[in-house]
């Protein structure tokens, strides 16, 4: 028996360390800043390693003819050399079941950077040297390379999709005015500072053992196993952190983790590829860029009755997950705002470029931009300010709150958001200061903007919508935790042990997750559509409880106790009169012959959606912000600053505020920088020209806002049961992003005195500001496109 | 300031010297054929393949320092740059590589008390020099005043560039001190301010994807002395 403890502590006098809503440290902190956090480049060597690098199509289209790899295989230190022809099992590495994603091209090429073959060496530096001994003879077949390419040959990489609401048509007739235009929205390099890597070490049997970067350790499981074609079961996925996704590696490991599990098998050696920089960005998948149509119906209080949307895509040569990321780009389309009617459709084209893929927003901020464009545009045909226009248009609480896809918005809170961000940012008066400063200064123009966000949680592909968790107690009463979302510093790990520490009431340090591995949560979803600790906190909640529930039981035998006179508290298990520590009861059980183990499992509620109808409900609900961004532009040069931003973000009653506010300023950050300075470029003959950070350029630390304030909102829990009422973060904030680009619009257009709407594409770099800027004065000298 | 002028003169004259000795000895063993990726060197050809002397056996150098207050003595590849000679002689992994081409900060670590892109330079330039990574800085129970201000103010999420960050902030914090001027600095013949601009300015050769900077940037501040490094410059 245990020692009694004397029961006159207090309740509540102590409160676990690291309970939920507490602003918890990163539980790899420590690890981060000495040093000593383990990325897979990091992991000690197996012995007798193989390096394999890549070989790499120099065409953007072309049939091959022949490939001469003899020199290849004879350079010094090369072991193996695989092609199309090695694979035992199915050259496809495609994230759906179109097939339409060779890990090795075999007949043709699709894209400048296609990878042909790989090479496995002793060294790094004898696998580089070797891929370049290679000769092969091209055909070279016509190339698409751009949307506009891409529309003529009318080729689609996936179906595309239609979201019908009222009658979009007879509004835009009906409507007291219309206009019409287009955005083109550039792409987005996920620039993870690590890149891909893989590295596979060979079982016994068919066993295989990868680890890799991946944010989808389920997805590559399955891709090994059928590339090798063995079962799943001999394939082993272990993650234990990446150094950066952002939706990059939610997919795009699967070559990786494939090349070296082929080339593991083949020679029964380990085997590692980690492309260099330049091959990672030139080889994998990016934001889509896209082209939007748009004829909106309004009237001259700005209120829009009608929109009628065509959100073109560059997909690339391969579907890989364009169909689901055009489908959110319609899904966001509408943003806050109700508009009656709309007709909005996707057409997702296929060119002879890298294929592109998830990327933080999933097509929701391309949506969402071209929401802001349609507003803006309004704003200035009617001469109201944009910001009132956003909020005639924004969605009801109980009325005018249908969407485009027939969900209802139930947990709408973006009228008092907004309300408390405009009041906070002292918008109204900022912008007649700006007004004041325009007009003092001749070259130098400011511009202020406010916009909001709505962002619909849940994965689009129903099924995605479940997780598990997987929770031991041993006797000396530590408790291992795993789940089956992955750890890339969004703190996931971090949230989910701060779950299981407040079921079982006991400090986070006896709380040990490790490395996400397909041999303990199998059939995972991606860590990804901001659902991470939405799906695994819940799974690992309910693992939890039934471990609760079964100590409960044993404790309340054991002890002699009612089951309602046991309970978990910081203070320790409230057995009756007395009060136990955790380890006392675990051992006690243990002896007692329970078991220990439990897994969780969860699946998100009320979700459904009938895609060929356009009709359901994809989320279950909605995370809402909203930031104020204001800029200097030097209308000589077109370049500018980001003065300053003010943000209040909706993370729910937020599961770790500290880490959730880092969400929220990275995402803006990221987002910031996809509309104004990162630009993707590729020449006549389709290569990628900005492979590199030399020019590929994504925000530094002196790009972050001059001023920079961040709030979560406050008081404001989630309405649907999530887990403690928390709501997801991961992409939401990028969104928020989207107030520079208007900013930089509104000073843009005070070079034409506000009465010609921009159209500034993205992304606005300074060359692009200057040449809009150029237009709209030669536009004002002639009076066109006047309001 | 004269004295630092000059201190940073000499050195730089020995860093050019040491880059240019080396290349000659790499050329003259078939320089070229290091170049890879990128779009200079297509991993194939339907033409004829350029001529390529393949380096069967690469030259190998000694080189002495101390890492971390120990001193080593390895024997390398003359190009082995400073960031391999770390990571795979000395399995020091704490130090990232990023992009490999000095444009992104990940691998910076310190060398004679100043910062420097690990792989941009060569592990034979650094003869009887001191090297500190961030293992050198301090380790999870015993953490550098800098990384235990990063663990404060959660100054990373994946932690990748993590490494570089603090070898550069630290660095920083130190250039300022010493009065080395930046693009930022206002007035050359006056000391820097230890300020957010100049913190801004500075680090901007430490890429975050994540987008910590404002926690970056608080860290620093602590550390610095100053209040906070959110507002107003």
């Amino acid at each position: 028996m245990p020692d009694k403890t004397p029961i006159d502590i207090p309740a509540a006098s102590r409160r676990i360390d690291g309970a939920v809503h507490d602003s918890r440290r990163h539980e790899s902190a420590h690890k981060h800043v000495s040093g000593e956090a383990l990325y897979v480049d990091d992991i000690a060597e197996p012995a007798g390693l193989l390096h394999v690098q890549l070989g790499l199509a120099s065409r953007a289209h072309a049939r091959i003819r022949s490939m001469d790899l003899e020199a290849v295989r004879r350079a010094p230190g090369v072991v193996a050399v695989v092609t199309a022809a090695d694979i035992p099992g199915d050259n496809d590495i495609g994230a759906g079941l179109r097939h339409d994603e060779p890990l090795f091209a075999e007949d043709v090429v699709q894209y400048h950077g296609h990878p042909l073959f790989a090479v496995a060496a002793e060294t790094r530096d004898q696998a580089r040297r070797a891929a370049q001994l290679a000769k092969v003879d091209y055909e070279d077949l016509p190339a698409v390379l751009d949307i506009a390419a891409a529309r003529v040959t009318g080729t689609l990489v996936t179906a595309p999709m239609t979201l019908r609401l009222g009658d979009a048509e007879a509004a835009l007739k009906a409507a007291p005015r219309t206009l019409s235009g287009r955005i083109k929205i550039g792409g987005q390099e996920h620039f993870y500072l690590e890149s891909q890597i893989a590295m596979a070490i060979p079982g016994e049997d068919e066993d295989v053992l990868v680890h890799v970067s991946t944010q989808h350790p389920s997805e590559v499981q399955h891709i090994v196993a059928h590339v090798l074609d063995i079962p799943d079961g001999a394939v082993t996925v272990e993650v234990r952190r990446m150094g950066g996704g952002f939706g990059g590696k939610e997919t795009q490991a699967n070559l990786f983790a494939a090349c070296v599990a082929l080339v593991a098998k083949k020679t029964g050696r380990a085997a590692k590829l980690r492309p260099d920089r330049d091959d990672d960005i030139r080889i994998t998948g990016k934001r889509h860029d896209f082209e939007v149509d748009y004829q909106v119906g309004f009237d001259d209080q700005g209120r829009i009755l009608a929109a009628d949307m065509l959100f073109a895509a560059r997909c690339g040569f391969a579907a890989d997950l364009s169909g689901p990321v055009t489908d959110r780009a319609l899904f966001h389309a509408d943003n806050c705002y109700f508009y009656g009617n709309a007709r909005m459709a996707s057409l997702p084209l296929k060119t002879n470029t890298v294929s592109n893929t998830a990327f933080r927003g999933f097509g929701g901020p391309q949506g969402m931009v071209a929401a802001e464009r349609v507003v803006e545009e309004v704003a200035f045909a009617t001469g109201l300010d944009p910001l009132d226009v956003r909020k005639v248009n924004f969605y009801g609480t109980t009325d005018r709150n249908v969407t485009p896809y027939h969900q209802t918005v139930e947990d709408n809170i973006i009228g008092p958001l907004v309300d408390e961000l405009e009041e906070w940012s002292d918008y109204r008066a900022r912008r007649q200061a700006i007004r004041a400063f325009n007009a003092a200064n001749p070259y130098l123009k400011k511009g202020l903007a406010l916009t909001p966000v709505k962002f619909g949680i849940s994965f689009t592909f129903t099924p995605y919508n479940q997780g598990g968790a997987l929770i031991h107690i041993y006797t000396d009463g530590s408790i291992h935790l795993n789940h089956g979302g992955t750890e890339m510093g969004q703190g996931l790990n971090t949230k989910v042990a701060q779950v299981v520490a407040d079921e079982f009431q006991v400090d986070i340090g006896r709380i040990r997750i490790t490395a996400t591995t397909t041999g303990k949560v199998p059939n995972t979803s991606a860590t990804a559509a901001s659902s991470g600790s939405d799906i695994n906190g819940k799974a690992a909640q309910n693992a939890a409880r039934t471990l609760k529930a079964r100590l409960v039981e044993f404790a309340a035998g054991h002890w002699n106790v009612p089951e309602d006179a046991v309970a978990f508290t910081a203070e320790g298990v409230r057995v009756g009169e007395q009060v136990l520590t955790f380890k006392e009861v675990v051992k006690a059980a243990y002896m007692g012959r329970i078991s220990l183990s439990a897994t969780g499992y969860y699946k998100t509620p009320k979700i459904h959606w009938d895609r060929a109808k356009g009709q359901g409900r994809p989320f279950l609900y909605y995370a809402y912000g909203a930031a104020v961004a204001e800029v200097t532009v030097d209308t000589l040069t077109g370049e500018y600053v980001v003065d300053q931003v003010d943000i209040l973000h909706d993370c729910g009653d937020s599961l770790n505020p500290a880490l959730d506010k880092g969400q929220v300023e990275g995402g803006f950050i990221q987002g910031m920088g996809w509309l104004t300075t990162e630009e993707l470029w590729w020449d006549a003959q389709g290569r990628l020209r900005t492979h590199a950070p030399s020019t590929y350029k994504i925000p530094a630390c002196g790009d972050r806002p001059r001023r920079f304030n961040v709030r979560l909102v406050q008081n404001s829990p989630n309405v649907e049961d999530t887990i403690h009422r928390s709501k997801a973060v991961g992409e939401p904030p990028l969104m928020l992003g989207i107030s520079v680009l208007h900013a930089l619009s509104d000073a843009v257009a005070s070079v034409a005195d506000h009465r010609i709407c921009p159209r500034l594409d993205a992304p606005a770099t300074p060359e692009r500001v200057l040449t809009t800027i150029e237009r709209l004065r030669a536009q004002a000298a002639t009076g066109e496109g006047m309001a | 300031m004269g004295n630092r002028y000059d201190a940073d003169v000499s050195r730089r004259g020995v860093l050019l010297g040491a880059v240019a000795s080396v290349a000659l000895t790499t050329g003259a063993h078939g320089g070229q054929a290091l170049s890879t990726g990128g779009d200079g060197a297509a991993a194939t050809s339907s033409g004829p393949v350029p001529v390529m002397t393949p380096v069967t056996s690469p030259v190998k150098g000694k080189v002495s320092f101390t890492v971390n207050g120990k001193a080593e003595t390895l024997e390398v590849d003359t190009r082995t740059t400073l960031l391999d000679a770390l990571r795979e002689h000395l399995r020091l992994t704490g130090t990232k590589k990023g992009c490999d081409h000095g444009q992104c900060g990940a691998c910076t670590v310190i060398v004679d008390g100043r910062r420097i892109n690990s792989c941009l330079t060569l592990a034979v330039m650094h003869e009887g020099g001191s090297v500190t990574t961030v293992e050198g800085l301090g380790t999870p129970a015993r953490l550098h005043p800098m990384q235990a201000a990063f663990v404060k103010h959660d100054g990373y999420q994946c932690g990748y560039c993590t490494p570089g960050q603090i070898c550069s902030a630290v660095a920083v914090l130190e250039e300022i001190k010493a009065g080395i001027p930046s693009h930022v600095t206002g007035d050359l013949t006056a000391a820097p301010q230890m300020s957010a601009t100049e913190m801004r300015e500075r680090m901007s050769g430490n890429l975050c994807r994540c987008g910590a900077y404002s926690n970056i940037l608080d860290a620093m501040a602590e550390v610095a002395g100053l209040q906070t490094a959110g507002g107003p410059a």
